[in-house]
């Protein structure tokens, strides 16, 4: 409406069938212009991540020994504080793994550093679940947590991904 | 041809004022507003220290951080260095006290939500880091047996009304510390295991004292905060809450191409942690290896969070207890300061190497090598343009 009301502006003072025909072209104008646009947003990148990491809270260690699963023991991530989070083993028949032995370690691996803490298990709460402290996640981004498990089930290791 | 051209004209002109606000996707719009001070959460009480939130703690603690008799030669009190009309800094290289030390002074506002202290973190609460200066024979220089003689005659009274009544120090030596001189060291050994807890707890309550009063030390809300609330809001922004293109441009760098964002987050531009971002050593300085150094200064400071004088329970001693202890990336890692104010206080980093702003993006562009260790920075294509329009964006902190 702006374009036509303008283009009105434009041609004050000239004779009608001038006025019509220019207001033909500005409308043509203005139809390609939003035919152009329409095809640069309709083809342009979605802002949407590229295919990221593997963000699954359960899943099977490596050597397929055990089922883990790894949340924050409140329910959310909140960046920046100290949280702990609990990690539940299974065997791959369901039977809970108690007194297992783990290690923990991780980073960034787009930002070449490691944990900014150094996370432990500092409980065991039954029912193969292991109360998990220390954790703290500085920043926005793709962490990895990897676990390394030994107990009679056998030695394995399991990597969760954590995107923020 | 002339109305033809007159047309175009408008066309362009009308297509251009759509053009015209800036324009940020949502996940920009997100980030920005996770940097505004307005997301700031209120400051968490201190359990590790009971006065923090004590006002006659915090008043004493206000006298004593501007009390040039808090130190060896009576010349040097906090406000030394922490200037209370500079951003609580000095504008120098390396701070100077009763010596020369080897670190740039770090400003003040916000510093209670720190996790650890100075730019190694080799203290872990406020009140503990406040201690330290006190007995570093290039800042105050003193020794805590004089600043406890010194507390109950110059503050005697003040001191008993908050934290109770003083210990009797008439048989104890006036200068001692586990610190200091040679005779300082001998005095303090020759001392029962009695008097020392009973200096050192009046020692730990006059940081208690400080960082109370350190506490109140908050950062301001600055253009960009103002530009980043009508953003959330979607106001047209007004007066100077109106960025210019060079400073949108510099913001959009800020937290996309350049990667700033990445350690430099949240409401105060920091992460809190350490990185080895390859700052250059200063040569005539002593050797300076941060974080990897001060693991084992917090591990064995006395009054750490899970020291003999800490309030509260132990709970609060997370950071402590999960702390990196050896990890190759502690080398030359050093704090991520915040960048609120930044524009107003060269030098940059922990030794005042870089005078401007320029050659700290100079420098991040440039990413090279640490001298010891590996740094986290990548090289940055930048050009002039964008590297003038991240520090135009930086002042926006600063005004």
């Amino acid at each position: 409406m702006q374009s036509v009301r303008q283009s009105v502006v434009c041609t004050r003072g000239t004779g009608l069938a001038s006025l019509w025909r220019y207001l033909l072209a500005g409308l043509g104008l203005a139809a390609l212009l939003v035919g152009i646009l329409a095809v640069v947003y309709l083809t342009a990148p979605r802002s949407a991540q590229p295919a990221g990491p593997d963000v699954a809270r359960t899943k099977k260690s490596d050597n397929g020994l055990y089922m883990a699963s790894f949340v924050p023991e409140r329910g959310v991530v909140r960046q920046g504080e100290l949280e702990s989070w609990l990690l539940t083993l299974k065997t791959k028949t369901g039977a809970s793994v108690e007194r297992a032995a783990i290690a923990i370690s991780g980073g960034m691996p787009q930002h070449n550093h490691g944990l900014p803490t150094s996370p432990q298990v500092t409980d065991y709460l039954g029912e193969g679940r292991y109360r998990v402290e220390g954790l703290k996640f500085t920043m926005s981004g793709w962490w990895q947590l990897r676990f390394a498990i030994s107990s009679g089930a056998g030695s394995d290791t399991v990597l969760f991904n954590v995107v923020l | 041809m002339k109305r033809l051209f007159c047309f175009l004209a408008l066309v362009v002109a009308v297509s251009l004022v759509g053009c015209g606000k800036p324009d940020f996707s949502d996940a920009e719009k997100k980030t920005i507003a996770s940097l505004a001070l307005s997301r700031l959460p209120a400051l968490k009480p201190d359990t590790t220290n009971r006065f923090a939130d004590v006002p006659a703690a915090a008043a004493l603690g206000s006298t004593l951080f501007f009390d040039l008799g808090m130190s060896r030669d009576g010349t040097v009190s906090c406000s030394t260095c922490h200037k209370i009309d500079r951003q609580f800094q000095d504008d120098l290289p390396q701070a100077v006290g009763v010596g020369h030390t080897n670190r740039r002074t770090m400003p003040l506002a916000g510093v209670a939500r720190d996790p650890w202290f100075f730019w190694d973190g080799r203290r872990d609460s406020l009140w503990a880091q406040a201690l330290t200066p006190l007995e570093n024979p290039l800042e105050q220089a003193g020794n805590r047996a004089a600043y406890a003689h010194y507390i109950k005659a110059r503050f005697g009274e003040r001191y008993e009304r908050i934290f109770g009544p003083l210990p009797d120090f008439s048989d104890m030596p006036l200068n001692a510390s586990p610190l200091g001189t040679d005779a300082e060291k001998a005095a303090w050994n020759a001392m029962s295991g009695a008097q020392r807890d009973a200096i050192n707890g009046v020692f730990a309550n006059i940081g208690k004292a400080i960082a109370a009063f350190e506490r109140s030390i908050e950062p301001a809300p600055t253009r960009f905060d103002r530009f980043a609330l009508d953003l959330a809001t979607g106001a047209e922004p007004k007066g100077d809450a109106v960025f210019s293109k060079e400073e949108i441009l510099g913001l959009k760098l800020f937290i996309g191409k350049a990667n700033c964002v990445t350690c430099h987050d949240g409401p105060r531009f920091t992460d809190n942690g350490f990185h080895n971002t390859g700052v250059p050593p200063v040569a005539v300085l002593p050797l300076d290896r941060g974080r990897i150094d001060a693991v084992r200064q917090v591990e064995a400071d006395p009054f750490n969070c899970l020291g003999a004088f800490r309030d509260g329970d132990a709970g609060a001693c997370g950071e402590l207890r999960f702390m990196v202890k050896d990890a190759p990336q502690l080398i030359r890692a050093y704090k991520t300061p915040s960048l609120r104010g930044a524009a107003t206080r060269p030098p940059y980093m922990h030794a005042g190497q870089f005078s401007s702003l320029d050659e700290v993006v100079a420098h991040y562009a440039k990413a090279a090598p640490s001298v010891e260790g590996v740094s986290e920075v990548h090289p940055l294509e930048l050009s002039d343009r964008e590297r003038a329009a991240l520090v135009a964006f930086l002042k926006t902190l600063a005004e």
